[in-house]
């Protein structure tokens, strides 16, 4: 098997587990795992809550080769707590992070989080500014650091911070990318703020499509493992600079989506001010429809 | 200690900082003569897409300015806004940009030291605090996640045995000690003495690598972090020498 073997195993990025993406992104049988689940590196602290363990305590990292470059690789278990970050979890990826950072090796991550894990909650959450320390730093020497957000639990809380430093995001309609969850601010606000059972209020808030049509992701792609694998490849051709011009676009880019839409009520009015033609029918277009009726979205080229 | 007078404890010669509403920017005097920039979150004030633009802006100029001159980051905050607005209009990314402005302040030569004063909690104490060189805190500090109550609904036990719980460990409920045993925080100074010089000495510290996990596991907070960092680092090493030899 060359290292440029197609892929062509079809399976939906939403259902498919960490293992099975990997597999699906990177080229054929060129996947070898860091601290695999043989290692057992379980979690230290769930034990304390009668929480059952996972052997990779939910994430996966390790080397492949991406249409025969080299990437680093790390992908979350949406299934395993959530996909949380916890001490162990959120360590491997720090490591491979820093890993990147001295061999200069681009790096994709596939989020599928719902947060910091309450069980452990304070190492969860320096693992998160660790992560994104790492990520910049990466960055700053010259590595990409591509997010793939298309998980079954989404991209929350301090994993939508760690995406945000990333180079380049790549979104499916099914993949959220918010801080607070929908059931967090209805807990904290209340209902009339946001109704977490309104799925559609939840789609169009959060979902791929509103994130890719203002900027918040770069790359929208089908729910498709083959759709996430090319476009990562499409992603990683560009080198992505970080410097104080980029941050200084951005603090620009972010100021004028403030300005253009901070008035806004719902998705659908910041659709329509876009210039989008029938902003309504937006959730429902197909992949192929609804990316030429984003032709006037806003992207976050030289501003990430 | 409020605001004011830990501004006078720090800067006792001069300071020059202007106050709108919840947030503060401006600049002061070190002992030594040299200026240090300040700015800050404050009134346990939410964190939210307005907030974190201002914030953001101000270290962006810093930055442009060309100078090298440290940066103070006052925090008293609560967590990040939970509203719709502010995550229809994207708060991860004005959080991470927020967050990422420091830290490339720090990069490009500027020391940066956040120093929790109150509250912080969740994305806003990812975004602000955690997102400076050097975290010092004062004695009132109270940082969290998630709060106990809070914690109990979504974990589904009871409060009296979460708190039975935490005595055990400090790697989950809320409180500045805790956050100090896994290494969050550098330091916590002494509110008697006062601060300029306590602040003279974090300043006297080369910048390095981030050293949160190795405090962390020095302190029995964090037990395997910084070692499992460390492990996939040699490994990946190992294993790139090996494909690039083999």
């Amino acid at each position: 098997m060359t290292a440029l073997a197609a892929n062509d195993v079809s399976l939906s990025w939403y259902e498919a587990s960490a293992r099975q993406r990997i597999d699906a992104l990177v080229d054929a049988g060129s996947f070898a795992e860091f601290i695999g689940p043989e290692m057992r590196e379980i979690s230290p602290h769930l034990a304390i809550f009668d929480l059952p363990e996972q052997f990779d305590d939910g994430i996966v990292i390790g080397r492949g080769r991406l249409d025969g470059s080299p990437v680093l690789v790390a992908a979350q278990e949406g299934r395993f707590m959530g996909g949380a970050f916890g001490e162990v979890h959120g360590a491997k990826l720090t490591g491979i992070l820093r890993a990147a950072r001295a061999l200069k090796q681009d790096m994709v991550i596939l989020f599928d989080t719902g947060g910091v894990r309450l069980q452990e909650a304070n190492a969860g959450e320096l693992a998160i500014a660790e992560i994104m320390r790492a990520v910049v730093e990466a960055r700053r020497a010259g590595v990409n650091v591509v997010g793939l957000i298309g998980g079954r639990a989404g991209c929350y809380g301090g994993g939508s911070l760690i995406a945000g430093t990333c180079s380049r995001l790549i979104i499916s309609e099914q993949g959220r990318l918010s801080v607070s969850g929908p059931e967090v601010i209805e807990t904290n606000k209340g209902i009339e703020e946001f109704d977490s059972r309104d799925r559609a209020l939840v789609w169009r808030t959060m979902g791929g499509k509103h994130r890719y049509l203002f900027g918040g992701a770069d790359i929208f792609v089908d729910d498709e493992v083959l759709a996430f694998r090319q476009a990562a490849i499409d992603a990683l051709k560009v080198r992505r600079r970080w410097d104080p011009a980029v941050l200084k676009a951005e603090q620009k880019r972010l100021e004028r989506r403030l300005q253009r839409f901070g008035e806004a009520k719902d998705a659908v009015e910041i659709w329509q001010t876009l210039g989008l033609d029938a902003p309504t029918e937006i959730p429902a277009l197909p992949t192929d429809a609804f990316l030429r009726a984003a032709g006037k979205r806003e992207n976050a080229d030289d501003a990430r | 200690m409020t605001r004011d007078e830990i501004l006078a404890s720090l800067f006792p010669n001069s300071s020059e900082i202007d106050v709108t509403g919840a947030m503060i920017a401006g600049q002061a005097t070190l002992p030594d003569g040299k200026p240090i920039h300040v700015l800050g979150i404050t009134q346990g004030q939410n964190l939210g897409v307005d907030e974190a633009i201002v914030l953001a802006g101000h270290v962006i100029e810093i930055i442009k300015s060309e100078d090298t001159s440290p940066i103070l980051v006052l925090v008293d905050s609560a967590s990040q806004r939970m509203s719709r607005r502010d995550e229809l209009l994207g708060l991860s990314e004005y959080l991470s940009h927020l967050a990422k402005a420091l830290l490339l302040a720090e990069a490009e030569g500027h020391r940066t030291v956040g120093l929790l004063y109150g509250g912080s909690a969740a994305g806003a104490f990812i975004a602000t605090a955690l997102a400076t060189g050097t975290l010092v805190a004062l004695p009132d500090a109270h940082p969290a996640v998630m709060d106990l109550p809070s914690m109990a609904r979504v974990t589904k036990l009871p409060i009296e045995v979460l708190k039975a719980k935490a005595e055990a460990t400090p790697v989950f409920a809320p409180g500045l000690d805790n956050m100090v045993r896994t290494g969050g925080i550098h330091i916590v100074w002494d509110e008697t003495a006062p601060l300029a010089s306590q602040l003279a000495a974090v300043l006297a510290r080369p910048a390095g690598q981030d050293d949160r996990a190795r405090l962390g596991a020095e302190r029995g907070g964090r037990l395997k972090a910084a070692e499992i960092a460390d492990r996939v680092v040699a490994l990946a090493t190992a294993s790139h020498q090996g494909a690039q030899h083999g």
